[in-house]
């Protein structure tokens, strides 16, 4: 993999066609999959979505080491700032080049509230006061609709704006060069390009004097205080950079859905977070992103066993959503199995577990 | 000559356990200044309590003319005191190099902007980053094992790691504890002649060092402790006769009869 990489850096021209090869596949995707009908290129925003959450959460994770069960919560204090501040629920319409900063900055705060409490502790318990935080946010949302209605309680927020830029509206199909852009495929873009911008941001900031002030502190947190890093506003950092992330995504489901309900806010969306992560290969960028597209569509890919069985058995043998999630359980189980430290480690968890094995 | 740093009535306890009881001395600026004591004798302890991983009961650090009480480990480092530690604590899955770029973070400032722009600015600040890293293995005998994990290394050479990641936060004050330990001869020879250079480049030493050998061939001063008291400071050669220090480290009352 690593070798197949230098080898190629030595021939830029190469390098250049593959480069060219990849963005000619991404711009053409949502028109290819849109051929088997719109449904796949929601799957496929929804994989965007759930990269950016990924990776947002490998700078909390994989970078500083701090392990964070709550990040969802970020998620959705985006997704509701979008919401309240673009739908009939306050009658408020901002333009969407205003929430996204607001939400990207409300996030950021949340991160830095959240984190603020907990930057003394360390692994389990870090964990479990975070998990916690996650689901106070989601459980205050439930209940703010009294006595003051703030977000409507688990009735959740209707009729959010769909994004405008200008006088492009996200909702419906514009036509270009014989092309239809339907709704789903000019989000699809939004996303990509957001989704580059957090890939252009985590590649700079690993390989920066900040990345390695956040690796020193997942490695030893004394001797990187005792070297002068300042634990405090470097957790702090990695906490409001990868709440930002988080919010941001919030923001594009809230639009892109139309609807939001603290239940799609649940821990269960944090775990399902953090193993796309785990499984693709912590603090490692490219293994955090294929984590994130196998894991959000993969269950999706499941969902034709229905059809299948039919097919092959006349009649439904196993209830597919209970199915899902046991190949889901089961495919997990493996690649940790086999792949302790992810589909694509890190130089640096590959280093950890080798030490880890042989004594 | 002024006092680099001062120590006055420092006192740590844990528990009913007195680990130090009101110790002071001061060190000059440009000396190497031993610290030697029993095991448990809270030479440890004192570090940890100088460079503000403890905070002490009682007692005050004066470094430089202003006060250290308080400060939170990486303030002390900023101050100018830099250590390493017993037990190594390298980042052991980082490279050489990369442990020693790491102590450069306090003397350099590029944050989250200058990160993701990466401009003239960050760029050059980089280069000079890892540039001084690369001197600095050189300096402590490292240079070719520059990209290997700290892990990987030699215990000599992971001392001698830490040793340069501390000095690449450019400190005034360089406590060591325990350096040699794990060393054979020929390392500890060498380890001399590498603290000598580092002290003649104008960096105040203090070292915590159970070769004796070592300790009273290096040091200008040196401080005993016991159960975590001051028993005699000085030159090493008065030490070194004091019939305190002689029962400290042979102990019980035969040594008290033979020395007489
Ligand atoms: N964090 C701590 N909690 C409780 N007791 C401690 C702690 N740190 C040190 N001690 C105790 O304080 C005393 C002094 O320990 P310290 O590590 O400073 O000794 P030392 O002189 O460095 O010994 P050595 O030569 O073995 O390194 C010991 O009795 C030790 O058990
Ligand atoms: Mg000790």
């Amino acid at each position: 993999m690593t070798d197949a990489l230098t080898r190629l850096k030595q021939h830029p021209a190469a390098l250049w066609v593959g480069f060219a090869l990849i963005a000619a596949a991404l711009a053409m995707l949502p028109f290819i999959v849109g051929m088997q009908g719109q449904t796949w290129v929601r799957v496929v925003n929804n994989a965007l979505l759930y990269v950016m959450l990924a990776l947002g959460l490998n700078i909390v994770v994989g970078f500083a080491g701090l392990l964070d069960l709550g990040y969802i919560a970020f998620y959705a204090v985006g997704a509701y700032s979008y919401a309240l501040l673009a739908s009939p629920h306050f009658g408020l319409h901002l333009p969407f080049w205003i929430i996204l900063p607001i939400g990207f900055l409300v996030a950021c705060v949340f991160g830095v509230l959240l984190g603020a409490p907990v930057l003394k502790l360390r692994g389990d318990y870090l964990a479990i006061v975070t998990l916690g935080f996650g689901e106070i946010i989601r459980i205050f949302i439930n209940n703010l609709n009294e006595p003051i209605n703030i977000t409507n309680g688990p009735q959740g927020i209707t009729l959010i704006d769909p994004i405008r830029i200008g006088s492009l509206s996200f909702s419906g199909t514009n036509e270009l060069a014989g092309l239809d852009f339907t709704s789903p495929v000019k989000y699809y873009y939004l996303l990509l390009a957001l989704v580059l911008v957090i890939i252009f941001i985590n590649v700079r900031l690993q390989d920066s004097r900040i990345g390695r002030a956040w690796e020193a502190i997942r490695e030893d947190e004394i001797a990187a205080q005792a070297m002068g890093i300042n634990l405090r506003n470097m957790k702090l950092l990695a906490f409001a950079m990868g709440a930002s992330f988080g919010g941001v995504a919030g923001g594009m489901f809230s639009a892109i859905q139309g609807f939001i309900s603290p239940e799609s806010f649940g821990i269960f969306e944090s775990i399902i977070v953090l193993s796309m992560v785990v499984l693709g290969g912590m603090g490692n960028i490219p293994g955090v992103i294929l984590g994130a597209v196998l894991l959000s569509t993969f269950p999706e890919a499941l969902r034709y066993m229905a059809p299948l069985q039919k097919a092959t058995f006349g009649r439904e043998i196993i209830d597919p959503e209970a199915a899902r999630l046991l190949i889901f359980g089961l495919a997990m189980i493996l690649i940790m199995l086999f792949r302790p430290a992810g589909l694509l480690p890190s130089e640096v968890r590959k280093r950890e577990l080798a030490t880890e094995r042989a004594p | 000559m002024s006092a680099l740093l001062q120590a006055s009535d420092i006192s740590k306890r844990f528990g009913g356990l007195e680990a130090l009881a009101k110790v002071s001395f001061s060190i000059e600026t440009g000396a190497i200044y031993g610290l030697i004591g029993p095991n448990g004798a809270g030479k440890t302890t004192l570090f940890n309590c100088l460079t503000g991983l403890y905070l002490p009961e009682e007692g005050e650090f004066h470094f430089a003319g202003k006060r250290l009480t308080g400060l939170k480990p990486n303030e002390v480092a900023e101050r100018g005191i830099a250590r390493t530690f017993q037990n190594i604590r390298l980042f052991a899955n980082l490279s050489a190099l990369e442990n020693a770029m790491i102590g450069r973070h306090v003397r350099t400032s590029a944050g989250v902007v200058g990160a993701i722009l990466r401009d003239a600015r960050t760029r050059a600040e980089e280069r000079a980053i890892e540039k001084r890293a690369l001197e600095l293995l050189d300096y402590v005998g490292i240079g070719a094992h520059a990209n290997d994990l700290a892990k990987a290394l030699s215990y000599g050479d992971q001392r001698r790691l830490e040793i340069a990641r501390a000095l690449a936060t450019e400190p005034k004050l360089l406590a060591l504890d325990e350096p040699a330990a794990g060393m054979n001869p020929v390392e500890t020879r060498a380890l001399r002649s590498l603290l000598d250079r580092i002290c003649s480049d104008g960096v105040t030493l203090l070292l915590i060092e159970h070769d004796v050998k070592l300790v009273m061939g290096l040091c200008d001063r040196v401080l005993v402790l016991d159960y975590g008291r001051k028993i005699a400071e000085g030159p090493p050669a008065e030490v070194q006769r004091d019939p305190k220090v002689i029962e400290a480290y042979l102990g019980g009352p035969l040594v008290k009869e033979t020395a007489a």
